[in-house]
């Protein structure tokens, strides 16, 4: 295939289960032009230098055909993603400075260290629950079973979602994550979906913010629509709103990967799997090298607000530019041996949550549970195996992980 | 013990000490290795002195560095080098004791510029901040409920302490002779952010005054300063924060090239002796040592931050190792951070040192305290200081260290148009080079 077709492969899902030597032929030319216009960029030093670059901008194309049904959040979904820059109300992932500043401001404010470790506890019940639940089973479904239903619960605990209603959380989130795929807006029906979705989960949203006002508790939800210290409201409604639903959609699907594709990797790695249920300590090493060998996001889009020279080329005024995060960790110029899954590694800046301005706001929650969930399976899961590798996969090629995951076992340790 | 028995001794047991004997390690020497400090302290981070440990947030002795390698070291503690002896390849200790070496890096650092005594520096009551020590003793004395704190010299330290002390609910009063804050390091069309910022948090800032000389009270403790236009301040507790000088006493009759500006080195660190040749088995590194750098055509400046002293430490442990076939340049872009009123500053390049004569804000508003400002000179991009914006700056570094035009970046995501400004930097002090690069 020619080389400015190649990012079509990598969105093919013939090539889901190993992209990685698609990616290190785009790394040939790291920053490499494609026939829609788009630039794809796959080289750590390239990203590296682009994501503190300011004119690379999140907002996105403006729009040709934007559609106008009266319901601003409505619009922003029906709009091909690529069209999403002049609606009014857009999570901040999807925004630049200094609009962007403001509300990163204010969730990070919310979204403290305390915050996060006061969950640890809570994870490592509900893990240990998890597994308990699989107690008898010859097999274990993992995302079924345990990378998919932890997350969206522990989201809805931060945010302050009743435990009853998480269910219809977990549909939610999972529709509207499809929304972030390039493929997305190809696909009509889809998008519906999506719209149908996000006007459920914002009409809850709004109806539990108005709940959060009126009897604030400790959650995240109520300190975001508390009044800041001036007696002003830190972010509007639907700031406030968009702002919920990014942090339950960002902060469920990706960890669901984390997890999966960590336990895959450890699975692959029998050696490594076994070190780490003899020596826990190791989770953080762990944890960073999966973060860079096999993240859950594996790229993201911007566009050039100007002509920007890196890497020895010029990317275009106006472009799309692909910042494939997934290639540049697996960069040989940056790492040494870098198809090698090695905990042991110095020196690992991997793009794992990407990085710059945008950099996961959930990189530390996402650690914790990752850690606990996998720690726990090492040491828990008796002689386990997996039943198909490669696992079948979910369609997304940017948050890319395993739809189901297999794994055989002899039993269960007590917890 | 013979020489080469003795190893390398790296004298000077801070950032820059311990950085550099870790790279010895880590560039595979193996044989003795010595570290000499005039403090009892293992080393230890030197910028929160001025921030969290002021503010109490952090214990005086939680700033401790981690070493990161196995050192393996002898540590010679709580005794300064005194003298170096050249030709008998050894240095003195205040103890009296001899310390042989083969090889030695000199990174001694600098002090703290003290008040004179004959002006009333002697006065209890009366602090300047650089050590551990210091910012224990500074900090109990806050905490004892001064009624108004006199801070002289609104530079990076003097800000910092400023805005601690308001943090602590204290009065304060800040004395320079520049019309706004950080003139030296920012220019005043800069720092005049930094004065409204003084002002919110009801510091009071006497602008283009100087303190001539300090009185005390009957028990010999600081009461008041009297300044050059003939006013004066009430003050309890005065905290003197007039930069520093190089820690080179002790080289004074060893044959270097060294002065209170620093010891003066070639291009790969090597020290050079006084008659401008470089010695082969003495390097020096951080706040203490001047080199050309090639970024600047060569110019000699020493840098006082803290990535400088790790960054050259690692390179002098490079060459020390190196045969003299394959001495390396140390190239350096001056970086340094601050944070001071709620606001996270950081900057690259070199401003007033290398002629900034322009400036202008590229992105972000000065109204809104949050903004990216790039120094020009002569049409070029000469150094960029971020408030509350850190992200971006490492954009503007890249075209800062590439030399590009001024404004180097143009259709930013948030940016208006540019007014280049004069970035209102005083007169130098004395001759302008070599240049001086203040703060880590």
């Amino acid at each position: 295939m020619a080389e400015d077709t190649l990012f079509s492969e990598v969105l093919d899902p013939a090539n889901r289960a190993d992209p990685y030597p698609i990616y290190a032929r785009l790394r040939e030319n790291p920053v490499a032009p494609q026939r829609d216009g788009s630039v794809v960029v796959s080289s750590h030093a390239a990203i590296r230098s682009l994501i503190f670059d300011p004119r690379l901008s999140s907002e996105d194309l403006p729009p040709s055909h934007r559609p106008r049904t009266g319901n601003p959040l409505k619009d922003w979904l029906l709009n091909p993603i690529k069209d999403r820059i002049a609606t009014a109300h857009r999570p901040l992932i999807f925004r630049d400075p200094p609009d962007h500043d403001t509300l990163r401001h204010a969730v990070m404010r919310a979204f403290s260290v305390a915050r996060v470790e006061a969950l640890r506890q809570r994870i490592v019940r509900d893990v240990d629950a998890l597994i308990d639940a699989c107690v008898g089973r010859d097999e274990v479904c993992l995302v079924e079973d345990l990378s998919y239903p932890l997350p969206v619960s522990v989201i809805c605990d931060l945010l302050g979602v009743p435990e009853a209603d998480e269910p219809r959380f977990q549909a939610w989130a999972t529709q509207l994550a499809t929304a972030l795929e390039p493929d997305a807006r190809h696909d009509e029906a889809s998008r519906h979906r999506t719209v149908a979705a996000f006007d459920a989960i914002s009409g809850y949203m709004r109806a539990l913010i108005r709940e959060k006002r009126r009897r604030p508790t400790a959650d995240m939800l109520s300190a975001l629509a508390a009044p800041g210290p001036d007696g002003k409201a830190v972010m509007g409604d639907f700031d406030l709103i968009s702002t919920a639903i990014l942090l339950l959609v960002a902060g469920h699907e990706t960890t669901v990967n984390l997890i999966t594709n960590g336990m895959l990797t450890l699975l692959r790695h029998p050696q490594e799997l076994e070190r780490l249920r003899a020596d826990p300590e190791r989770a953080p090493r762990v944890i960073e090298e999966l973060l860079r060998y096999e993240p859950p996001v594996h790229f993201r889009t911007r566009k050039a607000l100007g002509a920007i020279a890196v890497a020895g080329r010029i990317i275009p005024k106006g472009a799309p530019v692909i910042l494939l995060f997934a290639a540049a960790n697996r960069d040989p110029a940056r790492f040494d041996d870098p198809d090698r899954f090695d905990p042991d590694r110095e020196d690992n800046q991997h793009f794992g949550f990407g990085g710059g301005l945008h950099y996961c706001m959930g990189a530390p929650l996402a650690r914790i549970e990752a850690e606990i969930a996998l720690v726990a399976l090492c040491r828990r899961l008796v002689a386990p195996g997996l039943m198909a590798d490669p696992p079948p996969y979910r369609p997304g090629a940017s948050l890319r992980g395993p739809e189901r995951l297999g794994i055989r076992i002899s039993g269960i340790a007590p917890g | 013990m013979s020489a080469a028995e003795a190893g390398i001794v790296v004298v000077g047991a801070s950032l820059a000490g311990l950085r550099g004997a870790e790279a010895l390690r880590r560039h595979g020497y193996a044989g003795r290795l010595t570290l000499v400090g005039d403090e009892p302290h293992r080393p230890y981070d030197r910028p929160p002195l001025s921030k969290h440990v002021l503010s109490g947030e952090l214990a005086p002795d939680a700033t401790v560095l981690p070493e990161r390698a196995a050192l393996d070291a002898q540590w010679r503690l709580g005794h300064a080098a005194v003298a170096l002896d050249r030709d008998a390849k050894a240095i003195r200790l205040a103890d009296g004791s001899v310390l042989a070496y083969e090889r030695l890096l000199i990174a001694t650092g600098a002090q703290a510029r003290p008040w004179p005594a004959a002006s009333g520096g002697a006065l209890a009551g009366i602090f300047t901040l650089r050590g551990r020590d210091d910012a224990a003793r500074l900090r109990t004395a806050l905490a004892g409920g001064p009624a108004r704190v006199l801070i002289v010299g609104a530079g990076l330290i003097g800000c910092e302490a400023a805005s601690c002390c308001r943090d602590l609910g204290l009065p304060v009063t800040l004395v320079d002779p520049n019309p706004t804050p950080l003139a030296r390091s920012l220019g005043t069309w800069v720092g005049g952010v930094i004065a409204d910022c003084l002002r919110d948090a009801g510091v009071t800032f006497h602008a283009g005054a100087q303190v001539l000389r300090f009185a005390g009270d009957a028990s010999g403790r600081v009461a008041r300063a009297h300044l050059a236009d003939g006013g004066a301040v009430e003050a309890d507790l005065v905290i003197v924060a007039l930069g520093a000088t190089r820690a080179t006493d002790w080289l004074s009759g060893a044959g270097l090239m060294a002065d209170a500006g620093g010891v003066t080195c070639d291009g790969a660190c090597r020290v050079l002796g006084a008659d401008g040749t470089p010695c082969p088995d003495i390097y020096a590194a951080g706040d203490v040592a001047r080199w050309p750098n090639p970024l600047y055509g060569g110019r000699l400046m020493s840098v006082e931050h803290w990535g400088n002293a790790v960054a050259q430490a690692a390179h002098a442990a490079r060459n020390m190792l190196a045969p003299s076939e394959d001495q390396q340049a140390y190239h350096h872009l001056p970086a340094f951070w601050s944070s001071q009123f709620g606001i996270n500053i950081k900057a690259v390049g070199l401003s007033a040192g290398a002629g900034a004569d322009a400036v202008a804000i590229v992105q972000g508003s000065r109204a809104s305290r949050r903004f990216l400002a790039v120094y020009g000179r002569a049409g070029r991009s000469i150094a960029a200081v971020s408030f509350d914006q850190a992200r971006w700056l490492p954009a503007y570094a890249e075209a800062v260290a590439a030399g590009q035009p001024f404004p180097p970046i143009r259709d930013a995501s948030d940016q208006g148009g540019f007014l280049a400004m004069a970035p209102g930097f005083p007169p130098p002090r004395a001759a302008p080079t070599p240049i001086e690069a203040h703060h880590g």
